[in-house]
């Protein structure tokens, strides 16, 4: 069963000499449970603004986003915020966290528009992360390595469908980079969640089985290509 | 989210928020307790004033003198305050006394002083038959006892010992006049033979003596006949040279009090009748009602700082933390939730604020009850029981709230797009 489906999803911005740009020109889209993609491109190349618009952060000027069955794009603000807290986790590449909060509290936060603060399984998934010990530190006693961590957690502990992560190792070193990657994919497995990462980083796309490019995908991005389509699994580069 | 993880989750929010802005929190909520404080205390401290001077404690329902204002003779014989407005003979005190209207009359005669304290001359029946409050009477400490009429004996009221240091065995010489002055010693020593038990009204600062001493005291004369009568060690007084300056009235009952008022004040040429004595009281504070619209005001206006220093304090914090609310809205956060979590944090800081205003209420009223202690011998009570008490603090609250409807407007826009993360 697919978890997102984007169907003709067009977005486009006004720029400063006033000219209206299309950025975002999807038309066929989509993503099964448990499902890891890696979406590259480059800066630019409105990776944000369609994981801000698969969110429902951002509306589109047409066309459809579904998530696990629900509409996004026909609901108003508060329904998508309230689709978005119960079935999307956002990992953000500068991690986002609270500075006020403790690893545990950011955590919880992840669960408090949705189901409610569940202390145990916040408490549980920053075990997962390897962060036993750091309950109760706040975002800047540590590393950006154990950040980006509770940034994962965070964005589980909602129990999503889809875990949408932007960049999620463009701020970390190599060895953490790997270490985050890898812990993103293995937590999402477990927990049966779909990812879909974008990245422009060759050393993070090569870990995927499936990659699609934006530019292809994205027809504003590459009008002239034909638009990718990931209803279906793919093998290696997916089109 | 269910209602309760969501005021769980709001309240968290709002206490992360209030403790990385502690500083300004503080201030501000400092700054609510001023004024929280300064409205309760201007309130409760005019309804009890109001209440002690005009709540029928004085335990006497009427005052008979010479004739003139009856605020000036209520002030100068139930408050022990003002000067008297003059003297009535003798002879009109033992007329009233034997009027079947009146049922306990006691004769004053002021003029001297202990130290700025008065001295009333009067007789034992103060002590055996009026009741300060009911069925309360005077009472001495263990030990004391009170005067024999016509010896150089006096009882002090409890606030007189205490701030100048007599007990029962001490002596004494009165000072001529209402106000202390070193140069007008009279040579008379008065023995003190009690102190009394504390009654919290103006008794305690008074100076009780016989009122003979009075009309004996060295270089007082006598006019109650219209002629200087000098009274002399072991000659008796004629009544007619008696004078008094003051008959305090326990009339019968309500109607008396029409009668004689009817025959003192409208038929009458000679005399003042002040009752009832909370109506004459009232007289002073309707006079005085411009200056508690003045107080008011100020703590209207106190009200008004305050709402705007939260204003103020959490619409700085706004633009510093539109990220945060982005974040929020990214994990699912509706705009109505980040708009709560602003209203919330300012009606937090108010009830604080309010909070802490008790302490400084307690601390105004503390000062207050001393000085009124001090100046009137009346005892304000601070925690006696007011609507202002707990209404202050509601409306502190709903000021704040109401303060943080602007700020939490303006959290309530925040794009999140905008401010979440860099764009690529």
């Amino acid at each position: 069963m697919s978890v997102l489906e984007i169907t003709n999803l067009k977005k486009s911005y006004v720029a400063p000499d006033g000219e209206r740009g299309l950025v975002i020109d999807v038309p066929r889209f989509a993503l099964n449970g448990g499902e890891q993609v890696a979406l590259e491109g480059s800066s630019g190349s409105g990776k944000t603004t369609l994981l801000h618009l698969i969110a429902g952060i951002l509306t589109p000027d047409s066309g459809r986003v579904v998530i696990a069955g629900e509409e996004m794009t026909a609901l108003g603000e508060a329904g998508r915020d309230r689709l978005r807290a119960l079935a999307i986790g956002y990992v953000f590449q500068t991690f986002n966290l609270l500075q006020g909060y403790t690893a545990l509290e950011n955590v919880m936060l992840g669960q408090m528009f949705s189901s409610g603060a569940d202390v145990k399984r916040a408490r549980e998934l920053l075990v997962r992360v390897g962060l036993k010990d750091r309950l109760h530190y706040r975002p800047r006693q540590l590393s950006v390595g154990q950040q980006q961590r509770v940034a994962v957690a965070r964005a589980l502990a909602n129990q999503p469908h889809l875990v949408l992560a932007d960049e999620p190792t463009g701020n970390l070193d190599q060895r953490h980079a790997s270490e985050a990657l890898a812990l993103i994919r293995e937590v999402c497995l477990e927990q049966g969640t779909a990812l879909l990462l974008v990245s422009h980083d060759a050393e993070v796309l090569t870990q995927f089985e499936r990659i699609a490019r934006l530019g292809e995908i994205n027809r504003a991005a590459s009008p002239d290509e034909e638009p990718l389509s990931l209803s279906t699994p793919a093998r290696g580069r997916a089109h | 989210m269910n209602n309760w993880n969501g005021v769980r989750g709001l309240l968290l929010i709002v206490r992360r928020s209030l403790h990385q802005h502690a500083l300004a929190t503080l201030i501000t909520a400092f700054s609510i307790a001023l004024g929280s404080g300064l409205v309760m205390a201007v309130f409760a401290i005019k309804t009890q004033s109001y209440q002690a001077f005009t709540g029928g404690e004085a335990g006497f329902d009427a005052v008979l003198g010479a004739r003139g204002s009856q605020l000036q003779l209520v002030l100068n014989t139930v408050f022990h305050l003002e000067t008297s407005p003059g003297n009535i003979p003798w002879a009109m005190y033992i007329q009233i006394k034997q009027d079947p209207r009146v049922a306990l009359a006691i004769p004053y005669a002021v003029g001297d002083n202990y130290q700025g304290f008065r001295i009333v001359g009067t007789t034992a029946q103060i002590f055996t038959e009026f009741e300060y409050s009911r069925g309360r009477k005077l009472s001495v400490e263990q030990g004391g006892r009170f005067f024999t009429d016509g010896s150089r004996e006096a009882v002090i009221g409890s606030y007189v010992a205490q701030a100048t240091g007599l007990k029962a065995g001490s002596s004494f010489n009165p000072y001529h006049g209402l106000i202390y002055d070193e140069r007008q010693r009279h040579r008379d020593q008065y023995t003190i033979v009690g102190v009394m038990e504390a009654t919290n009204s103006p008794s305690d600062r008074v100076i009780w003596i016989p009122i003979e001493g009075v009309y004996r005291m060295s270089g007082h004369l006598l006019r109650g006949s219209g002629e200087a009568f000098k009274a002399q060690e072991g000659e008796a007084i004629p009544d007619e040279s008696k004078e008094v300056s003051a008959v305090m009235l326990k009339l019968r009952d309500p109607q008396a009090g029409f009668s004689l008022d009817q025959q003192i004040n409208k038929q009458g040429k000679v005399a003042t009748l002040a009752w009832p004595i909370g109506r004459v009281m009232a007289e002073l504070f309707d006079k005085l009602g411009w200056m508690n619209r003045v107080l008011e005001l100020v703590a209207y206006l106190v009200i008004a700082v305050a709402a705007g220093s939260i204003l103020a304090s959490v619409y700085n914090t706004i633009n510093e933390r539109r990220r945060e609310f982005a974040i929020l809205r990214a994990l699912g956060a509706r705009r109505a939730t980040v708009f709560a979590v602003i209203v919330t944090e300012a009606a937090v800081i108010a009830l604080i604020g309010a909070l802490a205003g008790y302490a400084v209420y307690a601390v105004i009223l503390a000062a207050v009850k001393v000085i009124v202690k001090a100046q009137t011998g009346v005892v304000l009570n601070v925690w006696q029981m007011d609507a202002m008490l707990w209404l202050t603090p509601l409306v502190m609250v709903a000021v704040g709230a109401l303060a943080g409807l602007l700020p939490a407007f303006k959290a309530y826009r925040t794009d999140v797009a905008e401010h979440l993360a860099p764009t690529s």
